[in-house]
This record gives C-alpha cells, sequence and structure tokens, in this order.
C-alpha cells in the first residue's frame, strides 16, 4: 500500500548561517492513509515543526514531504491543523467559526448551514452555536477547532498537543471523542503529544523523536485492541518500552539545559 | 448618592458666595443665574405660534440647539474625512512593510504637531467658514485613528493567519476577514480618542475662524461680559462631550460582544 504522507530526509535548521539550531535532522517517515500516527517525544525535540512543514507552514531547509503524491508547497485544507492554543477566531461566533471555511470557499449558505449543525450535533456542541469563544471553556474550544477543520472534509488532520492544555477528566473525553471521529470519518491523524499514556491510548503507531537534533529515535507499533485500557498490563508493558526510550531523550535534554551545550 | 455630596456642596459655596456679593457678578455668576441662562439658550426665543411653524421646529429653534448641531456636524465631517483617510492608510502600513517604510517618517514627522498649530494655513488655505474648521477637526481625528490601526494590525495573533490560511483563506480573504476584525478593538479605540480630540478642535476652530457653534458662541458671550452665558456654554460644551463618549463606549460594546477586554 502506498503511504498516503512520505516524508524523506527532512532537515530543519533555524537561526542563521554561522550557527544553525537544527530542529529536524534527516526525518524520514510514513505515514499510511488511515493511520493514527503519534509524534512523541520531549518538549523541544521539533514536534511542531515536523507537523508545521507537513502543514506547509514553514519549509523544510532539505528533503522532502508528499501527501498523496504532491510534493507539499504551502497551508492546504486538505490538511486541517488543530492548534495547542484552538486559534478560534475570536470575533465569530461557534456557527460562524465552524464555517469558516466553507464560506470563504463559496459553498452556498443554505448549505453551509446545515452542514454546520450535523457537526456541531455531532460534537454536542448544537446548544452553543450562538455563543462567542471566550464564553465557552476549554475542551469546548477545542471541539469547536475540530469542527471547524472537520467542515471542510479534509482527509489528514494535523493536531498539535490538542489538550495539551486540557485538565484530565475533559482530556481523556476528547480523545475518546477523536477517536470516534476518527473511526467515522476515516481520517490520517498525525497527532503530536509529550504524554505517553495520550500516545499509547491514540496511537496505531508511536513515533519517537530524539533531542537535538531531532530524528526519528524509534517506531513503536500499538495492536492493543481499541476500545484501549490504558491501566491493563500489557498497555503497561507497553508504557515501559515507550517510556525508557522517551526517557534517555528527556535525560540528554537536561545534561544540554544544563551544562548548555551548543544548540 | 454619595457621589453627589461634593458637587452639592461645591454649588452651596459657590451660591452663598454670590449672594453674599463677594464677587463680581461679570467674573463669577451665581450658579442660579448660569442655570437660568442655561434653560433661556437651550429655549425657543419666540413664543409658539402655530401659524407659522410645527411644534417640533418651534421647539429646537433655541440658540443652543443650532449651536450644537453646528458643532456636531463639523464633528461629524471632520472625523469621517480624518478616520476616512486614517483606516485605509493605517490598515496598509500596518499589513505592509513596505507601506510602513514608506510612511511611516512622514507620519512620525506631522504627528507631534498640535491640530491647533495648523490653524494659521487653514485659514490661507481655506479662508474663513467651514472648510478650515473641518481640515482642522480632520487632522485632530486622523492620527488616532491612524496609530491604532497601525498597532492593531501590526499585533494581530499570528497563530489566526495560520488557521485561517490552513482553512484555505488567500490574501484578500485573510486582510479583510482576519486582520480587519482582529484589529478592531484597537480601531475603535483609536476612533474614540479621535473623536474627542475632534470635539476639542471643534470648540477652538470655531473661535477663530467661524461664526457659528458652540465654541463661537461662548467666545461671542466674552465680548459683552456674560459670563453666565459663558459658563452655561461651557456646560452644554462638557454635556454633549460626555454624551459623544458615552455613545462611543455604547457602540464599541456592542461590535465588541466577542471580544473579552483589553487583557486579553
Ligand atoms: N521559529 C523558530 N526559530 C528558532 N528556533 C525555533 C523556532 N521554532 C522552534 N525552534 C526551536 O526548534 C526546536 C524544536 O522546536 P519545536 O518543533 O517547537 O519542538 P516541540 O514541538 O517538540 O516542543 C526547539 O529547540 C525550538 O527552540
Ligand atoms: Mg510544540
Amino acid at each position: 500500500m502506498t503511504p498516503l504522507i512520505t516524508i524523506r530526509g527532512v532537515t530543519k535548521r533555524y537561526g542563521d548561517a554561522g550557527r544553525p539550531m537544527v530542529a529536524l535532522e534527516n526525518v524520514d517517515l510514513e505515514v499510511a492513509a488511515g493511520e493514527f500516527l503519534c509524534l512523541l517525544g520531549p518538549s523541544g525535540c521539533g514536534k511542531s515543526t515536523l507537523l508545521n512543514a507537513i502543514a506547509g507552514f514553514l519549509r523544510p531547509s532539505a528533503g522532502t514531504i508528499e501527501v498523496g503524491g504532491v510534493p507539499v508547497t504551502g497551508p492546504g485544507p486538505d490538511r486541517g491543523m488543530v492548534f495547542q492554543e484552538y486559534a478560534l477566531f475570536p470575533w465569530l461566533t461557534v456557527a460562524a467559526n465552524v464555517g469558516f471555511g466553507l464560506r470563504i470557499k463559496g459553498v452556498p449558505r443554505t448549505e453551509i448551514a446545515l452542514r454546520v449543525e450535523r457537526l456541531l450535533a455531532q460534537l454536542t456542541l448544537s446548544e452553543f452555536r450562538h455563543r462567542y469563544p471566550k464564553d465557552l471553556s476549554g475542551g469546548m474550544r477545542q471541539r469547536v477547532a475540530i469542527a471547524r477543520i472537520l467542515a471542510l472534509d479534509p482527509p489528514i488532520l494535523l493536531m498539535d498537543e490538542p489538550f495539551g492544555a486540557l485538565d484530565a477528566l475533559t482530556r481523556s473525553n476528547l480523545q475518546d471523542e477523536l477517536l470516534r471521529l476518527w473511526e467515522q470519518f476515516r481520517k490520517t491523524v498525525v497527532f503530536v503529544t509529550h504524554s505517553i499514556d495520550e500516545a499509547i491510548h491514540l496511537a496505531d503507531r508511536i513515533v519517537v523523536l530524539t533531542y537535538r537534533p531531532g530524528t526519528v529515535k524509534r517506531i513503536v507499533p500499538v495492536t492493543l485492541p481499541r476500545p484501549r485500557d490504558v491501566s491493563s498490563p500489557e498497555a503497561n508493558i507497553l508504557k515501559r518500552e515507550v517510556t525508557a526510550l522517551v526517557m534517555e531523550e528527556q535525560t540528554r535534554f537536561r545534561q544540554q539545559e544544563t551544562t548548555g551545550s551548543p544548540a | 448618592m454619595r457621589g453627589a455630596v461634593i458637587p452639592v456642596l461645591v454649588l452651596a459655596l459657590w451660591q452663598g458666595l454670590a449672594a453674599g456679593g463677594v464677587f463680581n457678578p461679570e467674573v463669577l455668576p451665581a450658579p442660579l443665574a448660569v442655570a437660568v441662562r442655561w434653560w433661556a439658550y437651550l429655549t425657543p426665543d419666540q413664543p409658539f405660534d402655530p401659524t407659522r411653524d410645527g411644534f417640533l421646529s418651534w421647539l429646537l429653534s433655541g440658540e443652543m440647539v443650532g449651536d450644537a448641531a453646528a458643532s456636531l456636524y463639523r464633528v461629524l465631517v471632520g472625523f469621517a474625512i480624518g478616520a476616512g483617510l486614517a483606516l485605509p492608510l493605517g490598515l496598509a502600513m500596518g499589513a505592509s512593510r513596505l507601506a510602513f517604510e514608506v510612511f511611516n517618517p512622514l507620519v512620525q514627522v506631522l504627528r507631534p504637531i498640535p491640530p491647533i498649530a495648523y490653524i494659521p494655513l487653514a485659514i490661507l488655505w481655506f479662508g474663513l467658514g467651514n472648510p478650515p474648521a473641518i481640515f482642522l477637526i480632520s487632522i485632530g481625528a486622523f492620527f488616532p485613528v491612524l496609530m491604532n490601526t497601525i498597532a492593531g494590525v501590526q499585533t494581530v495573533d499570528g497563530i489566526y493567519i495560520r488557521a485561517a490560511r490552513n482553512l484555505g483563506a488567500g490574501p484578500v480573504t485573510l486582510f479583510l476577514r482576519v486582520m480587519l476584525p482582529a484589529a478592531m478593538p484597537y480601531i475603535l479605540a483609536g476612533a474614540r480618542i479621535g473623536v474627542g480630540t475632534a470635539f476639542i478642535v471643534v470648540i477652538v476652530s470655531e473661535m477663530i475662524a467661524v461664526n457659528s457653534g458652540l465654541g463661537y458662541r461662548i467666545l461671542e458671550a466674552r465680548e459683552y461680559f456674560w459670563s453666565d452665558k459663558i459658563i452655561a456654554g461651557m456646560l452644554t460644551i462638557g454635556l454633549i462631550g460626555l454624551a459623544i463618549d458615552s455613545f462611543m463606549t455604547r457602540l464599541s460594546d456592542v461590535l465588541l460582544v466577542w471580544h473579552r477586554g483589553p487583557d486579553s
């Protein structure tokens, strides 16, 4: 089966040429259609950089990214992005936020209203349709952000620590909801997290990244049957394995922080 | 209620001193005299005569109504011109580095010049009457709106732009549907300052270039030593200024229902 997303030799350097900071080095990765992939690693290891490169917000310094065989040159509605900060438009109501993508595409208003209502119902947001984002809780806002992306029905969802700012209970509810939507709509998901539990709960495969430069350290397949119980013995075995991998990078991170070795 | 204590005390003291003949009434009239004069200024000079005109036009035929209308008309036109020029320029300067670099030096040189300092030039260019007044008022309104619009566009959170581009927004959509609304709190704050400045400038320019309006009226009253009318006119100016400011506040509250407040 040909992968939907192909990442070849992607390197990203920040800063000036004299003293570059290598955020990503020679990353090779393939994501199959319909797969739920988690990018896991300590903060600063380049997860957002990789996701933003797939989204088309930044160009790799070297290497290529292809989606469906077409090189990525910029952002596109085939790759819907969900940000940790929600990034809802505060001047638009919930319904108008969800309809934004359709609106600027020139879809007729009646059809927009129809599709927005359906999505709001699916994400239990209907009663908030006329509210503004400032009046919603974090969990609700992230639901709206997901609905806003789903409105355009993109084959790929890119999610950058979308539940990172939420409390544990809301977070776990949204994880289940996301899995439900993923199964229902058969999306391909690239999901960034630094939570090992979250990755094991969600992913078909976990990509553990190294810290500075960011490379693929290990790809861990998660074959636990869904719905998953993250506290089962099998999950715990996996958790120990993944934790060990992440800890190695976390330790390198601390050492670099304290010794201040060149970035 | 507690807020009324001091004003009442001041008025009582003032009235007491005036009644006691402490001040020459041409210098400082009694507050009651001011109130009487204010009422006379507000109400029609002629008794109502149904054969001549309608009741409403009679009711509004008082001198103050005409003065206030003349002043507000100048504020409105001057503000519309000033803000109407400042908004597109500010949007361009906020959104485009090039536009900013081209226009900013000139803006920085002209901005510190108080609108009042344009009076000689205004009279030289436009003579007397409404045109110089409106010119001065538009300058007064121009800079606050311009500066705030630039700042508003420049501080639009980049994440809104990324989110919109991800949803398929091109440059025009980005500008009209993201940058403009995101900058709206700043723009409206600038408009509020601009209207306030316009109101200051209208009073000054009416003292110099025009023969009508609230500013003209209090200067005219001075020539007759009508200190009660001067203060009545000042009172009117204060009340109208307050009304304009509350209107602007109300307007931005309505337009910015979505907004969290200045700290977000
Ligand atoms: N725009 C940028 N300019 C310079 N350095 C950056 C920039 N963005 C990210 N970095 C650096 O690149 C590294 C990876 O960042 P990021 O991809 O955000 O990591 P993560 O999402 O895993 O926390 C970090 O060390 C960060 O400081
Ligand atoms: Mg990140």
